[in-house]
Formats: C-alpha cells, structure tokens, sequence
C-alpha cells in the first residue's frame, strides 16, 4: 500500500460576498451573500515511501490546502486519503507523533526564547529520549550550521537562520512524512541552497517521504524526481520536471550564429522570431518542423553556430496554469 | 501520564524563562497597578470627609457598614484578588492565534492548547508574585493602619486563600471562552469590552458591591449568583470579616461551581471551534 493515498478529495470554502461600497455593508449586516470556492476540486495522487514530490501551481492552486488537508488541519468536504494509514483529520496523536509539517511564514518556536528552548519543549511533546534527542539536535544543527545560533533568541535571527531553526523543531520527532509549504519563501540564494542540500542530504539519508510546495523552480529541480502541477484544484500534470515540457510544449527555440558578412535582409518576415539582433537570430519552431526549417536555411546562408533548446521551463509551465485558470473559469461559469 | 507531567513542567520552565525577559516592564507595571487604587483612596477619602462635617447618626461615620479603613482596606484587598484573577491579554491572545492561524500548531502537533495556555498563565503568574512581592509588601506595610480588624481568623483564612485560587482559574477559563469566541467571529475586542465593563461594576472592582442598588432592580442579590463577584469582591470580604461563616462556604461553592462551568464550557467552544475551523478556515 502506498504511504499517501488520496481518493477524489475535494474542498470547498464558503467565501463571504461583499460588494463594494457602504451601503452594500450595511446589507451585509443583515444579509449574507455567500459563494462557494472549490479549492480542491477532487484529486487523486498516490506517493510511496521515500519519494520526493514536489506540489506545483500558482498561487491560489490548491496546494496549500491538500497539504492543510494531509495535515489534518482542515476536513474534506469529500473524497478520502490516508497517510501511513491514518485518516489525517481524525487527528489522532499516534498520527500526529509520525509527521510533521513546516510552513514558511508561520512560526513555531518562541519568539523571545533561543531555539533550544523551543526544542526542549518539543523534546517532550513528541515524548523523545533525552540522548537520542540530543543526537538529533546536534546532527541537524551541524549540518545546518547554526549550532552557534542555538542559544540566541529566535527574534535576534534572520529569516534564514529562523527557517534553519523551524526545520530542526519539525524534524526532531524524526517525522516519517514531511510536509513543507514554501519552506524557501523570502530567502536569499545562499540560504535558499543550503536549506536545498539539507532537504536533499536528509531525505536521502532517512529515506522519508516529502511533499514540498515551492515558487522556485530550482526547488524542485534540485530536489524532486517526480512532480505534480496543480491548477484550479485539479491535477494537471504528474510525472518527471522535464516530462513537462515533451507533455505541454510543442516548440523547440532555435538560435543561429550568422557569419560576418551575412545578410539579414528578409529574415524579419521569418515566422516566430523571439530575438533578431545580429549576428543573432532566435526564433521558435515546431518540434517537427525543425529540420524543414534549418535546411532552405543552411543552404543560403553562412552560418556559424546552430543551437537547439526546450523553451525555458517557467514559460511551460506559467502556459500550462493559465490554461488550468482559464478552465477551470470556465468550468466554474458552465456549473451556475 | 509521567511523560505528560514533564512536558507540562517544561512548558512551564520555559513559560517562567520567557517572562524574565520582561521583568523591568513587571516591576513597572507593578507598581503602577496601586496608582487607581490611590485614586480611589483619595476620593473616598473626601466622601468620608464629607460625610464627618455633617455628623449623622444613623451612618455612625459609615457608607454601606464601610468605615474609611475599611474602605481603603477593601480596595488593597481587591487589588490583590485583581492579581489572582485578571489575565491581561489571555482574550485578545487567543483571539489572534485563531485569526492568524497560529492555532494550527495545536492541531498538528500532540499537545492540548487550552492546557498550554494555563500552565503558560500559571508561570507569568507565580514570576508576577515573585517580583511583585516586595513592592506589595511595602504598601501594605505602610497601609497596616487600615486594616482596623487586624488579621482574620483561621477558617476565613483558609476561604480566602482557597477563593483566590478558584478566582485564578475562573478569570482564566471565562477570558479563554470569550477568545475562543473567535472561531465564529473573527473580531472580540468589543466583548472583551463589555466582559471589562461589566468587570468594573459588578466584581466589585470599582466599588464594593453593597453599594449596588436593591430596587428597582435588586442588583446587590442578583451579583451573587453571577461569577463576576468573584474575580474581586469576594476574596477581599471574606478577607475583612464581611461574610458570615454560611456565608463563605456558600459562596465558595458558587464560585466553584462557576469555575466547573467555564472549564466544561471552553472544552466544548474549543471541540465545535475546531470542527468549524476545520470546515470552513484553515
């Protein structure tokens, strides 16, 4: 059996309505208009143990709420799912004591407190044993670099430094899934690598089963074999980062190197040009197409360089979410 | 239930850590808690002056069997149940750990909120009386004058330290329910208006309660049987012999019964809380 299992969950909010203005207000006092927000609009999604799936889509997807809902945070409003068989919002502390959740903007330790206090709660929260906890704390903390750090209090840390800490809190239970919500939201480059090696070494390491959401492509390049596109609540796209692009691009970009002397008269009319700056010449063609392209041009012109590439991934995939946008609007519109 | 005993100690290790970080803003705050008492003592003061220039018999110096001592007596002595019983920011806490969805961790994670919060209380609390002492001590000290009937006897002793701590846990449950409230109205700061208004005329807070009107409404009867009498007058009666043995027994029991209430009451917000926030925020 899989270790996550989610059968057409669904969840939708209900959203109060307020038009603008102060006399729609003042109805509102006595009448409410309420809408329905289909967050999640019944997905499927089985993960195995030890997989690292990356969550991906725009903001508003559903992302945030399926992990809210694996969490046990939130209730369905239908469907099912379990992890390591448990039912998420039944809660149970069993449940609770094998998995952990990490969200960037929210915090967990105690302002005003090192971090080692906040672990030493945690400690016994979780039920650890003392030597063993102290084993963790000192393995996560040296591979995170912030054993000087332990003993500061948490509002004195930067934003880096708090997440590195907020890791260690989740991870010191030794959570057998881990569910991460832009764990490098606001974080500079550095501290955004280090927190990737970090996922990346421990998961490995551990062999513990990762959902993470992220904005950042190089996230989840750097640390996720399988990927899972969610826009208007439903599963767009589930497979390898790169099967993305063979699935939902049909182009190839070309860029030639014309020789010196070359003539760029009549290529401005060329269809699909991305960049005409000579010597360059970039335009974007049919995967297909390409080499019915190439060959009228490299019979009449001299031509250096030829280089042919997958259009950039973001542009994939910011095509693929406004198109899941654009439906599932439709869809919404079409259920009225 | 050992392994829960320790995690409810470290809570409150690290509760008491967490308060010494604000210990220069507790002396302060301490001892500008007498300046309304002091207010209060002055006015009276010039009520009492009053009241002698114009000898009447029948009041024998008295307003409501208050003599001046006993007067200033009574508002020392409420100050010191106020200690037990006020928890400052408790409604508005857990009013913005709803609204931000900090509640979220007591979801996740295995531990109980609602307990966290008391032990949490309990700490700031036992840190407050700790640096609170030698202040208190010193006005107290310098008041003993006014407290005409020395100390009181053993079993109003025993009522009173036993309504101190009842008047400790229903300040702490009835502010708990009031921001729990929260799970269905995002904004509470008006009720907690209101439970501090009521707070000031009816626990005894501003007044003693035998100043309170017994027509047209019989207000000083119906104080009795509400909690807000105990979260400020009761303690400091019993404390100056106002209350007859029956008497503080009785209302021992009533305030008891109250704290059972809102223990019961904010178990159950909190169960439907949770089962709404789940259905519909997050």
């Amino acid at each position: 059996m899989s270790i996550i299992e989610i059968r057409d969950l669904r969840k939708s909010y209900r959203v109060y309505q307020k038009r603008e203005g102060v006399w729609a207000s003042v109805q509102g006092l006595f009448h409410r208009e309420y809408r329905e927000v289909e967050a999640v609009r019944g997905i499927n999604l089985q993960v195995e143990q030890g997989e690292f799936v990356a969550f991906l889509g725009p903001n508003g997807a559903g992302k945030t709420t399926t992990l809210k809902l694996l969490s046990g945070v939130i209730n369905p409003s239908s469907g099912q799912a379990t992890v390591m068989g448990f039912v998420p919002w039944e809660r149970s502390n069993e449940y609770r004591r094998r998995f952990a959740l990490v969200m960037g903007q929210k915090n967990q330790l105690w302002w005003d407190l090192p971090a080692a206090d906040s672990f030493r709660l945690h400690q016994h929260i979780y039920r650890l044993e003392a030597d063993q906890f102290k084993r963790t704390v000192d393995e996560l903390a040296d591979l995170l670099d912030v054993q000087k750090l332990l003993t500061r209090p948490v509002r004195e840390l930067s934003l880096g430094e708090r997440m590195k800490m907020e890791l260690i809190a989740a991870l010191l239970h030794s959570p057998e899934v881990l569910f991460l919500d832009e764990p490098t939201i606001g974080l500079d480059v550095i501290a955004q690598h280090k927190i990737q090696q970090f996922l990346k070494h421990y998961q490995q390491v551990r062999r513990i089963t990762i959902l993470l959401t992220s904005h950042y492509m190089k996230d989840i390049a750097a640390l996720c074999q399988r990927v899972v596109v969610i826009a208007g609540g439903l599963i767009q796209y589930d497979g390898s980062l790169s099967g993305i692009i063979d699935q939902f691009s049909s182009d190839k970009i070309v860029t030639l190197q014309l020789g010196k002397d070359e003539d760029f008269a009549g290529l401005e009319k060329f269809p699909g040009i991305v960049e005409l700056q000579p010597p360059k010449f970039k335009f974007r063609v049919g995967r297909d197409d390409v080499a019915k392209t190439l060959g009228p041009l490299l019979a009449t012109k001299q031509i250096d360089d030829i280089v042919v590439e997958d259009p950039p991934l973001e542009e994939v995939i910011a095509a693929v979410f406004t198109k899941a946008n654009a439906d599932s609007e439709a869809s919404a519109q079409a259920s009225k | 239930m050992l392994a829960k005993v320790q995690t409810w100690w470290t809570f409150f290790l690290i509760a008491v850590n967490e308060r010494l970080v604000y210990r220069g803003d507790f002396m302060l705050g301490t001892l500008m808690r007498f300046l309304p008492t002091l207010t209060q003592i002055f006015l009276w003061w010039a009520i009492y002056d009053v009241i002698s220039s114009r000898p009447d018999e029948s009041l024998d110096g008295k307003i409501a069997g208050y003599r001046y001592g006993d007067m200033v007596a009574y508002y020392l002595m409420v100050t010191i149940t106020r200690a037990f019983s006020s928890m400052p920011g408790l409604t508005s806490g857990v009013a913005r750990s709803i609204r931000s969805g900090e509640v979220k961790k007591f979801l996740i994670q295995p531990v109980d909120m609602i307990g966290c919060l008391l032990v949490q209380r309990v700490a700031h609390k036992l840190v407050y009386y700790f640096i609170a002492a030698l202040p208190f001590t010193l006005v107290f000290f310098l008041c003993r004058g006014f407290f005409l009937n020395g100390w009181p006897a053993p079993e109003e002793m025993l009522v009173f330290f036993l309504s101190l701590l009842l008047s400790f846990l229903l300040g702490f449950f009835i502010e708990i329910c009031l921001g729990l409230v929260s799970f269905w109205f995002l904004e509470v700061a008006s009720l907690g208006f209101i439970y501090m208004l009521l707070n000031f005329l009816l626990s005894g807070h501003m007044f003693p309660l035998e100043l309170l009107p017994e027509s047209p409404v019989n207000l000083r009867a119906a104080v009795d049987w509400l909690p807000l009498k105990y979260l400020a007058y009761f303690s400091a009666a019993v404390f100056l012999g106002k209350l007859s043995s029956e008497e503080m027994w009785r209302g021992l029991a009533i305030e008891a019964v109250w704290v059972l209430f809102f223990i019961v009451l904010a178990r159950w917000m909190w169960s439907r809380g949770v089962r709404r926030y789940s259905a519909y925020g997050g």
